[in-house]
């Protein structure tokens, strides 16, 4: 499908905006989930600002898409994409963790106006996702659930338990997106449980796969919208992604998982994204 | 009709009210035959999910069904949905404040057969301990109805624990359950006994026995959370001493939760429970319970003792 040159280059800007966003809200001289949430910046982006149908000025709309951050970890991210697109001020990212706070640590459903579950124990967003998709076909509500998972995350065996009985009950409106960034806390995924190889894995529980560039808008949307097209099985989008994407010293580095800036990188990180 | 069963009470009364309310789903992990979920399955079986043994995924599904306006009911053996499905409850259920209501089946050492594995000690102690969670241990099947109704209607995570065998009914058959309300079965001034599930029959037998000796109240806690702490404090206010009863670890259920409301009331407890041990396989269930300890001797023992310290 051909998209317009303007609409992709909006969603570019707009995903780089997500990112100085996530950046500012960081601050200095305290640790933030730069590079999950940079990787994961233009697939959320996407779906926020193009893809999904939900309603900042009420985000319980029954006729909405859902999107659960199953790498809960990096709640800066969404916190960035809900307040760009009217869930709350964007001023206010500048509070998350503060004590009394609506933008805690990691996604709180009560806390949080757009935040469809609690995650940050991380494994269990998928299965939350599928309960979900069930409830809407129950509901006869024609939506989608989208979670996002990390690739490090696939070491959970709760995961696959999700992708088992998603594929039992053909939940068709369920799209597991996983944001293939190669590093975990520690390290490469690849040194630690190699959770590769994803397509014949995710092929053999009964998904259907689609394999993108995590950071071209284009196959963001043109395998979001094939996942539309998908009857009677889930889709899983495998999404290769640069961690820390959109920073140079960042991208690619272990230490910026969970990093802190100092008053010169914090200033380079926000030229460079801007 | 009564029942003399609280599975079979349980398992009835999830389709009465999946009669009356289309949004009650029920979750099962395979042991759908004992917990009863396949009575719902029969009546019901597009609200029904046979989600395999996988209860970490049907606990974090059932949150998700919830999310969209459902009351989800999941089952399975008490160990296994308290235990291995603990984080999947604290971490989107508890902390969501979801409607999903969590049935510990065969739960005690009502499963007498299979041992320590499948026998939950320590079940109510879990989920005491975790904010914006109500614990339920009805006393028979009477109550177990009336508590199933009374968590269906009310919002939130409600954890509801049963035993897996028959034995006759001690509670009023329709008598609404007022979750947090402790009902006195039996007046008696000296000592009070708190009792909880199978141990609440026992506890009538035991006071009776009594009669003329000690004069013994007992008392059915049916709500091991919220803890009525002042309905508690007033129950034991003219007595010189307090027994509890439970077919649990004495760490952490229904003993923790009385002599914390009374803990200002420098009244003595006795605490009658599992003893901080595992379980154990025999061939019947009085047989296991007499070797914990959980017997209407050790109950008229206990309260002897209580009433002449």
């Amino acid at each position: 499908m051909a998209y317009s040159k303007k609409m992709i280059e909006d969603l570019k800007e707009k995903a780089q905006q997500i990112r100085k966003n996530i950046i500012i809200s960081i601050g200095i001289g305290v640790a933030g989930h730069i590079g999950g949430s940079n990787s994961a910046a233009d697939i959320v982006t996407a779906l926020y600002f193009h893809k999904m149908k939900h309603d900042p000025k009420n985000p319980k709309m029954e006729d909405r898409d859902r999107f659960i951050l199953s790498k809960g970890h990096v709640a800066i991210l969404q916190y960035a994409v809900l307040s760009e697109a009217g869930y709350f001020p964007v001023a206010d990212l500048k509070t998350t963790k503060d004590i009394g706070s609506y933008l805690q640590g990691h996604p709180d459903v009560i806390k949080t106006p757009g935040i469809e579950a609690g995650t940050g124990s991380l494994g269990q967003g998928l299965s939350i996702g599928f309960g979900m998709a069930m409830g809407l076909k129950l509901n006869k509500i024609d939506r989608k659930v989208y979670v996002l998972c990390g690739d490090g995350e696939l070491a959970e065996g709760q995961i696959w338990e999700a992708a088992m009985s998603a594929s039992v009950f053909k939940t068709d409106n369920l799209v597991a997106i996983v944001d293939k960034n190669n590093l975990q806390a520690k390290g490469p995924t690849v040194d630690r449980f190699d959770t590769s190889p994803l397509i014949p894995k995710w092929e053999s529980f009964g998904w259907h796969t689609i394999e993108i560039d995590g950071h071209n808008m284009e196959e963001i949307l043109s395998a979001l919208d094939e996942a539309d097209t998908i009857k009677g099985k889930p889709t899983v989008i495998i999404a290769n992604t640069i961690k820390g994407k959109g920073v140079s010293f960042a991208e690619n580095v272990v230490a910026f998982h969970n990093g802190t800036l100092t008053e010169e990188t914090y200033n380079q990180a926000i030229s460079e994204l801007s | 009709m009564a029942y003399i069963n609280q599975r079979i009470a349980y398992g009835k009364t999830l389709v009465e009210l999946g009669k009356e309310n289309e949004n009650i789903v029920v979750l099962d992990a395979d042991l759908g035959g004992s917990t009863m979920g396949s009575m719902f399955e029969e009546a019901f079986p597009e609200r029904h999910f046979e989600m395999g043994i996988a209860e970490a995924n049907m606990t974090s599904a059932a949150a998700g069904l919830a999310q969209t306006g459902k009351i989800p009911f999941t089952n399975s053996f008490a160990v296994f949905v308290a235990g291995r499905a603990f984080d999947q409850i604290r971490q989107t259920i508890a902390i969501g404040e979801l409607n999903v209501k969590i049935c510990g089946s065969s739960a005690g050492l009502s499963d007498f057969g299979d041992g320590s594995t499948h026998q939950a000690i320590e079940d109510m102690a879990i989920m005491r301990a975790i904010p914006n969670m109500t614990v339920i241990c009805p006393a028979d099947a009477n109550e177990t109805v009336e508590a199933v109704k009374a968590i269906a209607k009310v919002e939130g995570p409600c954890y509801i624990r049963l035993n897996r065998n028959d034995y006759d009914n001690v509670s009023e058959e329709g008598k609404k359950f007022e979750i947090g309300m402790p009902t006195i079965l039996k007046e008696g001034k000296e000592v009070v006994v708190f009792a909880t599930g199978y141990m609440v029959g026992l506890a009538l037998e035991a006071a009776k026995e009594l009669e003329g000796k000690v004069s013994t109240k007992v008392v059915n806690v049916s709500t091991i959370k919220p803890m009525n702490k002042e309905v508690i404090i007033a129950l034991t206010r003219d007595a010189k001493a307090v027994v509890t009863a439970e077919e649990h670890s004495i760490v952490g259920g229904l003993g923790s939760a009385i002599a914390e409301a009374l803990c200002k009331e420098c009244k003595p407890i006795e605490f009658i429970g599992i003893n901080d041990t595992f379980g154990c396989s025999a061939h019947n269930y009085p047989d296991v319970l007499k070797y914990h300890g959980l017997t209407k001797e050790h109950i008229v023992e206990a309260v002897t003792k209580m009433a002449t310290l």
